[in-house]
């Protein structure tokens, strides 16, 4: 029996199997986690480009005239801020804080939000904000319209504006426009989730095979290269971007992620707003923090994290950091400890390996 | 690919005999599997083996992989090279990238190995 048949596939799938990358279940999608190989795939993206197929992120579209109460009664951040053509990293939580998920709002218009959200998480968003929606707004739950494809790199705007004639240039960070790419209608925003600059492309799934291969063909002459999720862990560890079910999830409040300027308190009512204001008043008590190995091993995933000889905290997120060409991390400590400077040990297959914590973000881009 | 004078375990090691002394390595198949290897855990000189039993483990840039003793014995040296090199085991698994050499303390253990051949054979029916 064949188990990648129960795995969801994305308009790209074909184009993955074909292009020979290796195959990986990525939470119930079939999804490329390399093509020629991690370190390279990295590299592309922080010195030239890369080309990354995030289809399997989930979409949901909320209209109406009351389309931005509601955005705003189920997000942290302040939406009302947002312009047309303005996109927002937000956290949508639970009641007591935790996150359901983090999410990109993008306005459209007065009546109109575009949100970008996790793939394995887009049901249950979608339900949730169904389910909170106290307005007459209404809620689509719009994934099957959407392929997305990410370019990233210092060539990320040459490559594309090869195929586009909306001008790239004038879209800010974290904003976007409707336009075009390669003749057929894109939703062009420039955001993504490795640290570069770069955009993030919606298309109608039955347009992203042809538009993959024309922005391969349009990024050659840079060495663009297909990239897989191998890469896009590293490069967006390296600039400590959150990943659900790591850093942040249901037992994780913003204000414990690191993630406090998502939150803004000044702001009417949202969901988590007044246990997040206790948890500000009380004190949190652990905090996410950087660390690099200083003894020989690699802290990953899960691994414990000892303060003098004793168990204080845990591993979200570790590895081989290709542009430093150190072992980096992330992971909860208790607050007192979380600054850094500090001396730790991580428990790697049961020896303690000695680490220090460090500011982060671990890489910032020249700008 | 698969030198004939080597033999092979389920888990993707090699190991080649010369008179008491075994020098063992990962596979090629292992290293493709693996892939950007940036870390590789070796035990020390003098470390006693145990056929079947975790000699070390293998870092990709994704992922920990345990690697398993093919045979029993003492280890007698160890690839210096690949403290500083991890990434010579992706470009000659069979050759300078070895990881350690052990002094048999049981020969006849090399015979429940596989030969080039059955480890092709197993390859392909578990790929």
């Amino acid at each position: 029996m064949n188990e990648t048949q129960a795995l969801k596939v994305t308009p790209l799938n074909s184009v993955h199997r074909r292009m020979k990358a290796r195959m990986v279940d990525f939470g119930g999608w079939d999804m490329p986690v390399q093509y020629s190989g991690i370190i390279e795939e990295h590299n592309a993206v922080r010195n030239a480009v890369g080309l990354f197929d995030v289809s399997h992120m989930g979409e949901i579209e909320i209209r109406g005239p009351e389309a931005l109460r509601l955005a705003n009664s189920v997000t942290t951040n302040n939406a009302a801020k947002l312009r047309a053509g303005q996109a927002q990293y937000t956290g949508l939580l639970y009641e007591h804080g935790g996150f359901v998920d983090d999410i990109l709002v993008h306005k459209v218009n007065d009546e109109e939000f575009f949100i970008c959200v996790n793939a394995s998480n887009q049901e249950k968003d979608y339900e949730y904000i169904a389910a909170q929606n106290k307005t007459s707004a209404q809620v689509e739950f719009a994934s099957e319209r959407y392929a997305q494809i990410a370019v990233q790199g210092p060539k990320a705007l040459v490559t594309l504006q090869k195929l586009t004639k909306t001008p790239l240039a004038p879209i800010q960070y974290y904003h976007f426009t409707d336009g075009e790419v390669a003749g057929v209608a894109a939703r062009i925003a420039r955001t993504g989730y490795t640290g570069e600059d770069g955009f993030e492309i919606y298309i109608a799934p039955e347009q992203a095979e042809a538009i993959w291969d024309k922005l391969l063909d349009a990024g050659a002459e840079f060495g663009i290269k297909p990239c897989g999720l191998g890469a896009r862990n590293t490069l967006r560890l390296e600039s400590k971007m959150a990943l659900y079910g790591h850093e942040i999830g249901p037992t994780l409040t913003p204000l414990e992620a690191d993630l406090g300027w998502i939150v803004k308190f000044d702001k009417a009512d949202f969901i988590g707003k007044s246990a997040l204001a206790k948890q500000r008043s009380a004190g949190i008590t652990r905090k996410l923090i950087g660390f690099e190995m200083t003894g020989r091993g690699i802290g990953r995933d899960g691994y414990e994290v000892y303060l003098d000889g004793r168990p204080a905290g845990w591993v979200t997120s570790g590895g081989p950091s290709p542009t430093l060409n150190k072992n980096i991390g992330l992971c909860y400590l208790p607050v007192e400890a979380a600054s850094p400077g500090r001396t730790i040990e991580i428990m790697i297959r049961n020896q303690p390996v000695e680490a220090v914590t460090v500011a982060t973000p671990f890489y910032k881009r020249a700008k | 690919m698969y030198p004939d004078n080597f033999r092979y375990t389920k888990e993707h090691e090699w190991v080649s005999v010369e008179a008491d002394t075994a020098t063992v390595g990962i596979t090629d198949h292992a290293q493709a599997e693996l892939g950007d290897i940036v870390y590789v855990d070796l035990p020390r000189v003098g470390t006693t083996m145990t056929q079947g039993k975790t000699l070390g483990s293998v870092e990709s840039v994704k992922a920990v992989s345990d690697i398993y003793s093919p045979v029993s014995g003492e280890v007698i040296e160890v690839n210096e090279l690949l403290a500083t090199k991890p990434e010579r085991l992706n470009e000659a698994p069979h050759g300078d990238a070895w990881l350690v050499k052990i002094r048999l303390s049981a020969a006849d253990e090399i015979k429940s190995l596989m030969s080039a051949a059955d480890y092709q054979s197993y390859l392909g029916e578990h790929s």
